[in-house]
């Protein structure tokens, strides 16, 4: 009796939990940790329309808060652009980076983030970070100077779905 | 009903006054940096605007710069950043949306004429670029 009630609770509770992860609309699900995405549960309207003018608007998870105050702090120079905002969006993009990024203890990617990052470390640049270059030791040097992918900074042109948040290994496609 | 018809006349009204905010036009913008720069509109000239759409500046390490370096040497044609994400093409004949929202023109010529000129556009030279690109097929 004891076990066969037990038994029934633990398939519900699988049932419950099926249940939600199916319920959440595949286009639209955020949430790191939840289906290996890296972007923060709510998104920032201001952070995907003016962090995405140019290149994908990266996960706030990417950076510590040190490195986002530096970002943007500078984007009249924004590695050799001039990327100024008014001072209202540039706040509210800061205010939305910090609340989300990597030491913020808000996601799974970030906490991996600041594993390999040394202390007081702030780097501009997604790619110094080791999380990155650990990540990415397997792609020749050749292949990031190919054509087809321009730079570093293009993370759509293997990770399709980079836009949505998805760099999952089975995602990735380096285009020729 | 009731309640579903309330929702969308909010809905609407939302838009109605989101469009209000974007009422700006390719001709309502050359008509204001024509006043800002004291011409009448009749001054703004097409032809400088496409010389300054092409013409190349010295930018840094030795390379050149121009608004055709990156909206690509027609103005109907998508372009590409410098990290290789698509630019919609900048002419209106081929992007209806170009120039319709002062807030974002200013924004871009704020940014573009610092990186490709190395200084802010007069008023003058952001009317003759939009005369230019308004009459572009």
């Amino acid at each position: 009796m004891n076990y066969l009630m037990r038994g029934i609770g633990v398939l519900a509770t699988v049932g419950v939990v099926g249940l939600l992860a199916f319920s959440l609309p595949s286009g639209t699900a955020h949430g790191d940790g939840g289906g290996g995405n890296v972007l923060p549960r709510s998104l920032n309207k201001n952070w995907q329309q003016e962090c995405a003018s140019c290149h994908i608007a990266y996960a706030p998870a990417f950076l510590p808060k040190a490195s986002w105050r530096r970002v943007m702090g500078g984007l009249d120079q924004h590695f050799g652009e001039n990327a100024s905002l008014d001072p209202a969006t540039q706040a509210d993009i800061l205010r939305y980076l910090e609340a989300n990024a990597a030491d913020a203890g808000t996601s799974p990617t970030g906490r991996r983030v600041m594993q390999r990052m040394a202390a007081n470390d702030a780097p501009l640049r997604i790619t110094e970070t080791r999380w990155f270059v650990r990540k990415h030791d397997e792609v020749p040097r050749a292949t990031w100077s190919r054509k087809s992918v321009g730079a570093a900074a293009n993370c759509a042109a293997c990770h399709g779905q980079a836009a949505q948040g998805v760099f999952d290994e089975d995602t990735v496609r380096i285009p020729k | 009903m009731i309640k579903r018809a309330l929702y969308s006349g909010l809905a609407m009204l939302g838009m109605a006054s989101t469009a209000a905010l974007a009422a700006d036009s390719p001709a309502s913008l050359m008509t204001r940096y024509a006043q800002e720069a004291g011409v009448p509109v009749s001054a703004l000239s097409a032809p400088r605007g496409a010389a300054l759409y092409r013409t190349e500046h010295a930018g840094r390490n030795g390379q050149t710069v121009s608004c055709a370096g990156c909206h690509t040497a027609s103005p109907t044609q998508p372009g590409q950043t410098r990290v290789g994400k698509r630019i919609e093409p900048l002419a209106p004949a081929a992007n209806p949306q170009r120039f319709t929202d002062a807030a974002k023109v200013e924004k871009w010529f704020r940014r573009n004429c610092q990186d490709v000129l190395q200084r802010e556009c007069s008023a003058q030279e952001k009317g003759d670029f939009i005369a230019w690109l308004s009459q572009v097929k």
